[in-house]
């Protein structure tokens, strides 16, 4: 057994309302930059739909994972060392910035400096890519909330064995959001694919980064990765990925996604695993069975045998604690509410979903019956076939025994609490029903739906003793940071060459300050809230200090 | 004067070429990299790319042969001057002709794919106009010297090959270079150019090749430990114990 502790998220899709809120302050955090706009680290997407980027789930096409072999051997799918060595020098299966999308800005001088004429100015669009103007005709999210479905959404590959009943029944059609980030599996493809070997994870947490002074460029991590969650900087010519908002976890503090997420549906926490087993649990022949043996490498915090040799395999006291409070290994394997995304393409990824009941309910309501009567519930699940296969296809590659296993879970959770909630006596054959006890049910529910801050994300910060050389902190003197790489023209060696400059440009303290600054008088880089004026306060009559310049008499005074 | 060139040009060259990597991969470890430009435009590429590198990777191996491996070598293992030159001749034009012909796709994209060659520094542009002169230099003195005989008969091995060993074992022999024919004499020059640009250019991608990859396990683990921070520990800041 060799013990190792992995960092994971968990995602309650049922929450999820496709504000894109997650994406935006990831973008804003990480890909702001030339070279990345076109880059989400986090996207959501509308499911069914195409992706991002589009058709990404079709591994005939993309050719991204890992494959089984006859002999029981699992390959890249895009082929081994040697075919990676052969086709460096063009990659077969690179999807195209029109796979993604051509980033592009607006031409808003045009709105300033037009002279004055009977029609409207108009600010074209300027491509990001050539400076041209452009057509905008598809984007991150063309296909959100099933716009254009009748052409995109049909196209969706999840689709595939289903599509005659979808369309069918397209009039009403179920709709679900699915957030995405980097997947951190225990098994990445892209770190295999790598000819550099400039994709490593990380030993302590399980984070998987992009050794961006190793990564030469070859793209070939783009390709491996069948999520798509690798994508290639055009400006400098390197490879990025979602780091799992690294710095923000050693100082115990959620990823920018999971702490902005409006309706805080994102779960972070330890699971701890055994690295023996993950090589073995991914080649297991049936794709059915891929949940169940990657779960049977997690290893049980509470087990004296495991908290031993996660001891001795140098894990700290407080991480071996962290992981028996976790909620990802509470909803993955305690409650078994949680579905791994595409567990066929054998990478072992570790950002879990709980499928979402909502296609079911919605039908419900819509008939008019009651949505929270666990019979109409059971009922409901084992009729509505199409929304249980989709969800299949994408959770448990194509068995639908998990999910409607899950699906019965939250229906039973969602009749059971009403109960309580309406004062009435809980029936505990509900829970029964579904093999959970009554408390086991109110601890889930508690996580679910009253989801504390403290019960979502339970993160282990990194070791004091390491502590002046974690990003967030950013102990060193910052003054060196910047000599090196202004003194020579950039644009000689290429964008971005020199020395990196680090991820943290705020330090910790100033991020602590500003988290709590409820209750503090200062604002983040000096200031005062004193003399701020709530607008929403205002009754429009009274002139509150601060909000108006001083009055003209008392001006002139001045003059 | 061929002291100068043949003597003088060349060592500054060289060294620019190993100072020059040194100063760049301790410096700018981050822009080195292949620069690729496939996201922005891949039919061309996929056609014009492997041509040109396979192309060069023959080159580059004919020139090993030939530069490195004295005649009485090739002699003592009973390949005569006859099949030596045809190997050499046939060998080379097809190298040479997969390097120009991939050069020249890979070239007209960057000139008419926009995005491509608005990603096309100075440095670039410098760099394809040695290489490309150093390339059909080459092909020309394959084409007149060795098969139609232009400017009489001339044995690069008995030359050129010489010159460039005694080059490399610091005992430089100038005068073998001078009596070669102009051909030569202009594409070594050009050749020394393009060395003593290349640490400064996206060529560096040559020397990291990842032959590597061949023999490392799968999957890379790194502990914290290893690189503390972003940036490599400079040199007096080592922890205790280390």
């Amino acid at each position: 057994m060799r013990v190792m502790a992995q960092m994971a998220m968990v995602m309650n899709l049922d929450k999820c309302i496709g504000c894109h809120t997650c994406s935006v302050t990831c973008k804003q955090a990480w890909t702001n930059r030339t070279g990345t706009e076109y880059v989400w680290f986090n996207n959501v997407e509308t499911r069914p739909g195409l992706g991002y980027p589009r058709t990404y789930e079709d591994q005939e096409t993309w050719q991204g994972g890992w494959v089984r072999k006859p002999n029981g051997r699992l390959a890249l799918k895009a082929g081994g060392r040697v075919k990676k060595l052969l086709n460096i020098f063009s990659n077969p299966k690179l999807p195209s910035i029109n796979d993604y999308y051509e980033p592009w800005t607006y031409d808003y001088e045009t709105l300033l400096n037009s002279p004055q004429s009977d029609t409207f100015p108009v600010a074209r669009p300027k491509s990001l890519i050539s400076g041209k103007d452009m057509n905008v005709e598809w984007s991150a999210n063309w296909d959100d909330d099933l716009g254009g479905s009748q052409e995109h959404a049909a196209r969706d590959v999840m689709l595939k064995g289903i599509e005659d009943k979808v369309k069918l029944e397209f009039e009403q059609t179920f709709m679900f959001y699915l957030p995405r980030i980097c997947e951190h599996c225990l098994n990445p493809s892209c770190a295999a694919s790598c000819p550099s070997g400039a994709i490593y994870k990380r030993a302590e947490d399980g984070i998987v980064l992009v050794d961006q002074d190793r990564c030469r460029g070859w793209r070939m991590c783009v390709s491996g990765c069948p999520y798509k969650k690798v994508y290639f900087n055009h400006k400098t010519g390197k490879a990025e990925k979602c780091t799992f908002c690294y710095p923000r976890i050693e100082v115990g503090i959620p990823t920018v996604c999971s702490e902005t997420c409006v309706g805080r549906l994102r779960y972070i926490g330890l699971v701890l695993y055994d690295a023996d087993k993950v090589l073995e649990a991914a080649s297991i022949e049936d794709e059915h069975q891929l949940y169940d043996a990657q779960r049977a490498c997690f290893l049980d915090p509470e087990d004296p045998d495991v908290q031993r040799a996660a001891e001795a395999a140098g894990i700290p006291g407080d991480w071996i604690e962290a992981a028996r409070r976790s909620p990802v290994w509470a909803l993955i394997n305690k409650y078994e509410v949680a579905l791994p995304l595409h567990p066929e393409y054998r990478t072992m990824p570790m950002v879990w979903y709980i499928p979402p009941l909502s296609p079911v309910v919605d039908v419900i309501k819509e008939t008019g019956e009651d949505a929270e009567d666990r019979g109409n519930l059971f009922a409901a699940i084992d009729a509505l076939r199409i929304p249980v296969e989709y969800l299949a296809n994408l959770f448990t590659a194509g068995d639908t025994v998990p999910v409607d296993r899950v699906l019965r879970k939250l229906a039973a959770m969602r009749s059971y609490m009403r109960d309580i909630n309406l004062g009435r006596d809980p029936d505990d054959t509900i829970p029964q029903a579904v093999g959970m006890t009554g408390e086991s049910m109110y601890e889930m529910f508690r996580l679910l739906a009253i989801a504390k801050y403290n019960e979502r994300y339970v993160i282990p910060p990194a070791h004091a003793e390491q502590a002046h050389a974690l990003e967030e902190l950013a102990t060193e003197c910052s003054v060196d940071f910047d000599a090196a790489g202004s003194y020579y023209d950039q644009a000689l060696l290429g964008e971005g060459a020199g020395y990196p400059t680090p991820v943290a440009v705020e330090n910790f303290r100033m991020l602590q300050d500003r988290q709590t600054s409820d209750t503090s008088d200062e604002l983040v880089g000096g200031g005062s809230k004193a003399g701020r004026v709530n607008l929403l306060n205002w009754d429009g009559r009274g002139t509150p200090t601060g909000l108006f310049p001083p009055p003209a008499d008392k001006q002139s005074g001045d003059r | 004067m061929s002291t100068f060139l043949w003597v003088i040009v060349p060592y500054l060259c060289l060294t620019t070429f190993v100072v020059g990597h040194v100063w760049r991969y301790r410096y700018d470890k981050f822009g080195w990299t292949t620069r690729s430009s496939q996201l922005y435009e891949d039919r061309l590429l996929r056609l014009g790319s492997p041509l040109f590198h396979f192309g060069m990777l023959g080159v580059v191996g004919g020139h090993i042969i030939g530069l490195l491996v004295p005649r009485s070598w090739t002699e003592t293992v009973g390949v005569d001057d006859h099949l030596y030159h045809l190997v050499a001749v046939i060998g080379g034009l097809i190298a040479g002709l997969m390097a120009l012909a991939g050069m020249t796709i890979l070239i007209y994209r960057r000139r008419t794919v926009g995005p491509v060659f608005s990603a096309t520094t100075p440095m670039d542009k410098v760099m394809y106009a040695f290489l490309g002169a150093a390339i059909v230099l080459g092909m020309w003195n394959t084409i007149a010297g060795s098969i139609f005989s232009l400017g009489g008969e001339y044995n690069y091995r008995e030359g050129v090959s010489v010159w460039y060993r005694s080059f490399l074992a610091f005992q430089p022999q100038p005068d073998l270079m001078a009596d070669a024919p102009i051909g030569f004499q202009l594409h070594a020059l050009v050749a020394f150019g393009l060395f003593a640009l290349w640490p400064f250019t996206r060529l560096v991608h040559v020397f990291s090749a990842p032959v590597g990859y061949l023999t490392r396990p799968y999957i890379v683990y790194r502990s914290r430990e290893d690189q503390m921070g972003s940036r490599p520990t400079r040199r007096g800041w080592d922890r205790v114990g280390s």
